[in-house]
């Protein structure tokens, strides 16, 4: 194979490699083509116009930082300029942009909640700035439509709150969280007890349940042994004060009811709920994570899902 | 001298190919990182960054052991968007006690850099047994084993012993106890130390409740827990960001 180095190939006269195959295959040796190369030149030159232009070689103890400056306006509120970098860019990126939201987000502060809503200019901002801040922060937990997920998350499109749906209480809830908690009542009350307060609550939602049960689970249910009544009030209409369900309601948060086929489950999913209690339903403060003003604007986006008091 | 200089010669010769490569690869070496170690102004030096403590160390471990870096990055680029959904971007002395850091590039699933403190603990648990349960769109697989499995706490001190010798400032005495205290303060100085490490770790996932479980340490406990902590270090309320961009 090798016993014709450098020799020229006959059809073109260019030197060869000296590799043939199949006796007559012969890889020619020609030059790069003049384009190849200068174009190659060219990113050389492009490069080093690029180091002087942006933050590039170090220097000693420094480094080259181009020839750009970004001017943004430091805390104390002067403009102040320094080499272009990335985060240099992003503030001033940043600050723009709050610029060009001001007179919406001014608008959104400084107006009651009632008159935001009722702006058409600001609603259709608030559906759709609203709708993005939503979809990265909340919708995890309360899903994309506000809907919530039975057993875990709340549902904030009905019209049932287990803090509040007025504005205040939605905005405190965004700005702080919350911590839902009921204890489990496995060891001070019995399991016959246990199976009659869980009939009596299926019965406060309009569930068909054994009326004997029934009856002494009501007894319970208001008696120092239950003390159900302390959290949920002597109606069981729950206190928003501190986010203990509303039993007569229908709207199941924490037992899956809706979720099972006949009585008997249902009335086993109460049950659960009652032996295990709840340690569960916390709600994370966003004070830290959003502005006030974003905070704002998500209260009445939250508000105008469709439960909203 | 170039003049009869044939690219041949090189293309022949194998050692002296690997030679020229080896060279040409350490310059590009030489000039982009070695500078790095003597510029101070790359040193960001920023308060609140604290070793991992033993449970989040082992839910640490658990993210490498899951392979969850293969579609989660872990670290917020500076620019608007990203700033927009993740947050605050990442500083590189929020990794300093990362053994591999998990920056990445590849994210088949979002950023997790700030990802502590965003959702609740039972979302965190829900999500890793069944991901598309509480995001219908989601492509994660499921990990329920993290629920069911109990945490392997036996060498838990050998592990920070490991780190320590990377450098992380885990104490393995009384005097670097107390250098940890001046350091970080009481209460997280007493999280790093080696001999307290099965204590602490133990107590750490019962006071959290991180699987809604007291009973036992699960693996789920530990990987909620690292991840309630990503990103949540730094309080930036406290840094001016004229501060951040002068690092540049």
């Amino acid at each position: 194979m090798a016993d014709n180095t450098h020799s020229q190939a006959k059809s073109t006269g260019v030197q060869t490699t000296g590799h043939v195959w199949d006796g007559d295959l012969q890889e020619l040796n020609n030059p790069l083509p003049v384009w190849w190369t200068y174009t190659f030149y060219a990113t050389m030159v492009f490069a080093l116009a690029y180091w002087l232009a942006y933050p590039s070689w170090p220097i000693g103890k420094g480094f080259l930082p181009g020839m750009n400056t970004i001017t943004y306006v430091n805390t104390e509120g002067k403009e102040e300029s320094w080499h272009w970098n990335t985060r240099a860019k992003l503030l001033k990126e940043t600050q723009d942009a709050v610029i060009a939201q001001k007179p919406y987000y001014d608008k959104i502060a400084g107006l009651p909640y009632e008159e935001i809503a009722k702006d058409p200019e600001l609603s259709s901002f608030i559906v759709s700035a609203g709708k993005a801040v939503f979809s990265d922060n909340c919708a995890a937990c309360h899903q994309a439509g506000g809907q919530g997920k039975v057993g875990f998350f709340p549902n904030l499109a009905d019209d049932d709150w287990l803090y509040g749906g007025s504005y205040a209480t939605i905005n405190q809830t965004l700005t702080k969280g919350r911590r839902g908690y009921m204890p489990p009542f496995n060891e001070s009350l019995e399991a016959g007890q246990i199976d009659q307060l869980a009939h009596y609550v299926f019965s406060l939602s309009g569930g068909k349940a054994d009326p004997a049960k029934v009856a002494k689970g009501k007894d319970l249910f208001h008696s120092q042994a239950g003390a159900c009544y302390y959290c949920h009030g002597d109606n069981a209409k729950g206190r928003m004060d501190i986010g203990s369900a509303n039993l007569t309601d229908q709207v199941w948060l924490w037992a899956d009811v809706p979720g099972s086929p006949d009585d008997t489950v249902k009335i086993d999913a109460i049950r659960k709920v009652i032996v295990g209690g709840l340690n569960k339903g916390v709600m994370p403060a966003w004070e830290g994570r959003l502005s006030a003003e974003q905070i704002k604007l998500l209260t009445v986006y939250v508000h105008e899902l469709g439960g909203g008091k | 001298m170039f003049k009869n200089f044939k690219h041949e010669k090189i293309e022949t010769n194998a050692g002296l190919l690997l030679v020229l490569t080896m060279m040409a690869v350490s310059i590009g070496g030489l000039v982009e990182i070695a500078p790095l170690f003597f510029l101070k102004d790359t040193t960001e030096n920023i308060a609140g960054v604290r070793p991992y403590t033993p449970l989040e160390q082992r839910g640490r471990d658990l993210y490498i052991r899951e392979g969850c870096y293969t579609c989660h990055s872990q670290m917020i680029r500076p620019f608007r968007d990203e700033q927009l959904r993740y947050g605050h971007y990442s500083l590189a002395a929020e990794s300093k006690y990362d053994h591999p850091f998990q920056w990445g590039s590849k994210r088949t699933g979002p950023d997790l850099a700030r990802v502590g403190g965003k959702y609740s603990n039972e979302w965190h648990v829900q999500h890793l047994i069944k991901p598309k349960s509480v995001v219908p769109e989601s492509v994660m697989p499921n990990y329920q084993w993290l629920q069911e499995t109990k945490l392997d706490v036996s060498d838990v001190g050998d592990r920070m012993r490991a780190l320590r010798m990377t450098g992380v400032p885990y104490s393995a005495n009384d005097a670097e106890y107390q250098r940890n205290v001046n350091q970080f303060g009481e209460a997280v100085a007493k999280t790093l130390h080696i001999p307290d490490a099965l204590k602490n770790l133990v107590s750490q996932a019962q006071e959290g409740n991180f699987d809604g479980d007291r009973s036992s340490v699960s693996e789920m406990d530990a990987m909620v827990a690292y991840l309630q902590v990503l990103g949540t270090m730094v309080d930036f309320s406290k840094i001016k960001p004229e501060d951040l961009v002068k690092f540049r």
